[in-house]
């Protein structure tokens, strides 16, 4: 059988929620990943955990690309579709390619999944003309899954659950992998139920022996090993690199990681991942809300702790008097916050960078806090570690924004080794405390930090405001006013102490600089890079210290006749960019819940240019 | 924790060099008395000693003492104390609130706290009404009362603090008063004493917008016959000559003379019985109890885990399992590979 050798593919995985679309997903990109491709994921989860069956709410995606060249988004558009139900199909078909390959699950067209769907009975899908479009690929999964497991003891149920594995196996086949991550997987997983265990087994090698033996399966396809820079590589989502940024903080800085938090999508997955991580000395609160997470975690930095609370949009807003309270205060943490479609409760389980106003003027009062934000899933490794860092050493609360769409989106990571990340080092009061003024400054304007059971540097704190140095309450105007400013300068001196704003492709200066903040990196770079193909005269910057700036930024910006800023929200980053450098730009709005295309970015581009 | 100073601290070493700023006259005063001269006799160094408050008049408490303190935001001390402890459970920390705070904007972490038992000691100054805004009733002023937000009487029925205490799983349940120091003194000790979230109500005067709430228990005309010191072990007596006393009728209580029974016929108090501890605490409710005494004193002790023991006996025995932490292995995870040149 023919062997077709592919640049790329994108495949998209889609189902009823209760189908496990995202587990076959992730295995696919697991093995992608290990055999060496790049790789760049996309999970579309739908707002219910178990929408009705079969209709379109209920849809459930899994978005992945695996390349042999260097990837920095899950694609446009994708090579291939798997719908196990019309719906899935409805919700999707927009997104495959013409001639591209679609395997459906003829038993999910039937009449009352095509009701379900909101499909009229006569106008079946896979009779229409368009779908002549694609090669179009009928599989009887659940005949098939029955069929295999017809001799094991599970029941019925249990039986159709394993028909996921169907398709992965038949996904390896035609993708030319082994199932050999998917069988150490399943054997960890269902290591304490051998029954299913057999069954999944069964089931994947099924899948991938179906295609061996069919002949209606005419070809294969291959996507050879990624030139990725040399190194020990691993898959990885941004909340399991946040969590991983955050442990290594509390390492690299010798304090112990408490971690305050109350479940919320998407953030709760960093929870659950320092939560496995006791042997580390984590200590993890469930809180019972929002602002009690804050709150166990304000405690937990007066108590000299690595103090972390994380959520996203709406409770961000919870936490809004509290986060005040740490800044007025003085004391180190982090709050995360990973996006979401807002405002209230809007999309939660959609991605959108909406709260960058929030995290810039979110609180009552003056209140400057410090933001980062992430570009990859792998970045939130590192902007994690950065503002655990730029908290410990600069006493204050550090915002770190990340979002939907790289909190669950996976990519290779030549992860870091220990000895190759800095050491943070915060500033302790020392001696026998004589003199020790809790609010007194060094250069940076950053106060020491005494913690309870220090003998002799017994002090009180507290939201009221206070006198310069001695920390005592004070409503003296002048007072206030100087406090005001100096902690406001406080957190602009910050940007001694980050790299300046670099650019990520094209000149240095010229006529269109393409410029974005977060998770837009991918699209803005894929779309750039084609762009400077064409010979458009184009640069890309993204920026991930957004207060303060780096120092340069201004600079960077005058570079360029014309600054484009793409946001998925209406306009944030361009307000704060007019008002605080007078510099007028473009904006690039896209607020639907889902990532930019580069499509849609390459056309601003020339529209421009 | 234990102290090691040689020379034994007095109350004067806890008290910090500012200004106390409270209306003089204010029941505050007195409490902020008893826990300074009670804090010498805790055997805790006062770089251990840590006061968490909210806002209110009570929340100034902390500035106050010459320990460690945070003044936090309203209704939030709990959630501050209970990081502060979960970090380092060495600590002895206190947490200072009032009506308001504890029950209304911080409602939701009082019950919180009292369920996970957390080791910590919550004062809770009960003054009925909302001082520090300058006199709107609060969630404990009774129905009918007259203030500035309710000029034709509230109409909110009050909470009962320490039946809510109960309801939330709390295993240290106790009452004392702003002007029965001895009694008051005592009751911060056995609050210290006791290992979890100990809640001590402290009904205190708040002269300038609710002045004599609280006299019927205070003052000496009315205290001996409205007042009982319970006293785990001890028949319920009160009165000026102890004439009075309370009975159990099966679970209904009844107001005795003494005289009239054995003293072992009384009801003794047993603060360990959840059953009848929480009779007490609902005494003055009910309606036909209008000459019954108000309880004083420890309503209810119970032993349970404490959560920040729960907290670390999970890391240790992660470290047991698996092995301190090594953040190489961490960030390698379990499925790798190499792209080589
Ligand atoms: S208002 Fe009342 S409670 Fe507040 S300080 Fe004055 S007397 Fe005390």
């Amino acid at each position: 059988m023919e062997i077709i050798d592919k640049k790329d593919i994108t495949v998209l995985i889609a189902g009823d929620s209760g189908d496990g679309m995202q587990l076959t997903g992730s295995q696919l990109t697991q093995t992608s990943a290990l055999f060496g491709n790049d790789i760049s994921t996309f999970p579309n989860f739908p707002a219910e955990i178990r929408a009705p069956q079969g209709t379109v709410a209920g849809v459930s995606g899994f978005q992945l690309k695996f390349s042999s060249e260097k990837l920095y988004t899950p694609g446009d558009s994708c090579d291939v579709l798997v719908a196990m139900n019309a719906a899935a199909l409805k919700a999707n078909i927009n997104k495959l390619k013409s001639g591209g390959e679609l395997i459906v699950n003829i038993e999910g067209f039937d009449k009352k999944n095509l009701r379900l769907a909101g499909i009229d009975s006569d106008q079946h899908p896979l009779e229409s003309k368009e779908i002549e479009d694609f090669n179009l690929i009928k599989l009887e999964v659940t005949k098939l899954t029955r069929e295999v497991l017809k001799e094991s003891a599970l029941g019925q149920k249990e039986k159709d659950r394993c028909k996921n594995m169907f398709v992965l196996g038949y996904l390896y086949w035609m993708y030319s992998r082994d199932t050999e991550s998917t069988v150490q997987f399943l054997k960890e997983k269902f290591g304490g139920k051998p029954d299913v265990l057999e069954a999944n087994l069964k089931v994947l090698n099924a899948g991938y022996h179906f295609g061996d033996t069919n002949e209606e399966f005419t070809s294969r396809f291959k996507v050879e090993k990624a030139k990725l820079d040399e190194g020990e590589y691993r898959s990885i989502t941004g909340n399991h690199a946040a969590a991983l940024g955050l442990i290594s903080a509390s390492v690299k800085s010798d304090l112990e990681l408490v971690y305050g938090s109350y479940p919320i999508t998407p953030a709760s997955d960093i929870l659950h991942e320092l939560s496995k991580h006791k042997n580390f000395g984590v200590k993890t609160i469930q809180a019972e809300d929002e602002i009690a997470a804050i709150c166990a975690a304000i405690g937990a930095s007066f108590a000299g702790s690595l103090a972390v609370t994380a959520s996203s949009g709406p409770g961000i807003a919870l936490k809004g008097e509290a986060i005040g309270l740490q800044a007025i205060l003085e004391l180190p943490m982090v709050i995360v916050n990973v996006q979401r479609g807002g405002p209230s409760t809007g999309l939660p389980t959609k991605t959108e960078q909406a709260d960058l106003l929030q995290a810039f003027y979110g609180r009552n009062g003056e209140c400057p806090v410090p933001i980062l934000a992430a570009t990859t899933p792998k970045d939130c490794f590192y902007m994690a570690f950065e503002a655990a860092r730029i908290a410990l050493e600069h006493m204050t609360p550090v915002f770190f924004l990340s979002d939907g769409y790289i909190a669950n989106g996976a990519e290779p990571w030549a992860y870091p080794t220990e000895a190759s990340l800095p050491n943070i080092t915060p500033q302790f009061a020392s001696g026998d405390g004589t003199n020790y003024l809790p609010y007194k400054r060094d250069d940076n304007l950053v106060r020491k930090w005494a913690i309870p059971g220090q003998e002799g540097f017994e002090h009180r704190i507290g939201g009221l405001e206070k006198e310069h140095e001695t920390g005592n309450v004070s409503y003296d105007p002048e007072n206030h006013e100087f406090m005001v400013k100096t902690r406001a300068e406080k957190v602009e001196k910050i940007a001694d102490h980050i790299p300046l704003q670099d650019i990520d492709a094209g000149k240095p200066s010229g006529r269109i600089l393409v410029l974005g903040w977060g998770s837009t990196y991918g699209a803005i770079k894929t779309a750039v890079r084609a762009c400077l193909d064409e010979g458009i005269d184009v640069s890309h910057a993204q920026i991930k210290y957004l207060s303060p700036f780096p120092k340069n930024l201004k600079t960077v910006l005058e570079s360029y006749d014309q600054i484009l800023i793409p946001e998925m929200n209406d306009g944030q980053l361009i307000k704060i960019i007019r008002s605080q450098f007078g510099i007028d730009a473009e904006p690039l709005n896209k607020i639907q819940g889902l990532p930019f295309t580069s499509s849609e970015i390459i056309n601003k581009i020339k529209s421009l240019a | 924790m234990e102290a090691t100073e040689n020379k034994p601290l007095t109350a004067k070493d806890f008290s910090s060099d500012q200004d106390v700023r409270w209306c003089p006259g204010c029941g505050d005063y007195s409490i902020l008395k008893q826990v300074q001269s009670v804090m010498p006799d805790i055997g805790v160094d006062k770089k251990d000693i840590v006061f968490i408050s909210g806002i209110g008049c009570s929340s100034r408490f902390p500035y106050y003492m010459n320990t460690y303190g945070m003044h936090s935001i309203h209704g939030r001390a709990p959630g501050v104390a209970t990081g502060l402890k979960v970090a380092n459970p060495d600590l002895s920390v206190w947490v200072i609130t009032g009506d308001g705070d504890a029950l209304s904007i911080g409602g939701n972490h009082l019950i919180h706290v009292l369920r996970r038992n957390v080791n910590l000691n919550i004062l809770l100054f009960n003054n009925e009404i909302y001082g520090l805004t300058k006199g709107q009733y609060s969630p404990t002023s009774p129905v009918g009362k007259n203030t500035k937000s309710s000029p034709m009487g509230s109409i909110d029925q009050p909470f009962n603090p320490l039946a809510l205490a109960f309801g939330a799983g709390g295993t240290f349940i106790a009452r004392g008063m702003d002007r029965d120091v001895k009694h008051l003194r005592g009751l911060l000790k056995a609050s210290h004493d006791h290992q979890g979230t100990s809640l001590l109500e402290i009904y205190q005067n708040c002269n300038v917008f609710n002045d004599g709430a609280f006299f019927t228990f205070t003052e000496k005309d009315s205290k001996a016959r409205n007042v009982l010191f319970m006293e785990h072990g001890a028949p319920m007596k009160f009165g000026a000559e102890q004439e009075f006393a309370l009975r159990l009728d099966g679970l209904s209580p009844q107001l005795v003379k003494s005289n009239d029974y054995s003293d072992d016929d009384l009801w003794i108090h047993d603060q360990h019985d959840k059953t009848k501890s929480f009779l007490l605490t609902q005494m003055f409710e009910h309606p036909e109890h209008t000459d019954f005494p108000r309880p004083f004193g420890i309503f209810y002790q119970e032993d349970r885990p404490r959560y920040e023991d729960g907290v670390i006996a999970q890391i240790n025995d992660a470290q047991a399992k698996k092995g301190k932490g090594n953040l190489d292995d961490l960030l390698k995870g379990n499925f790798t590979w190499k792209i080589d040149d």
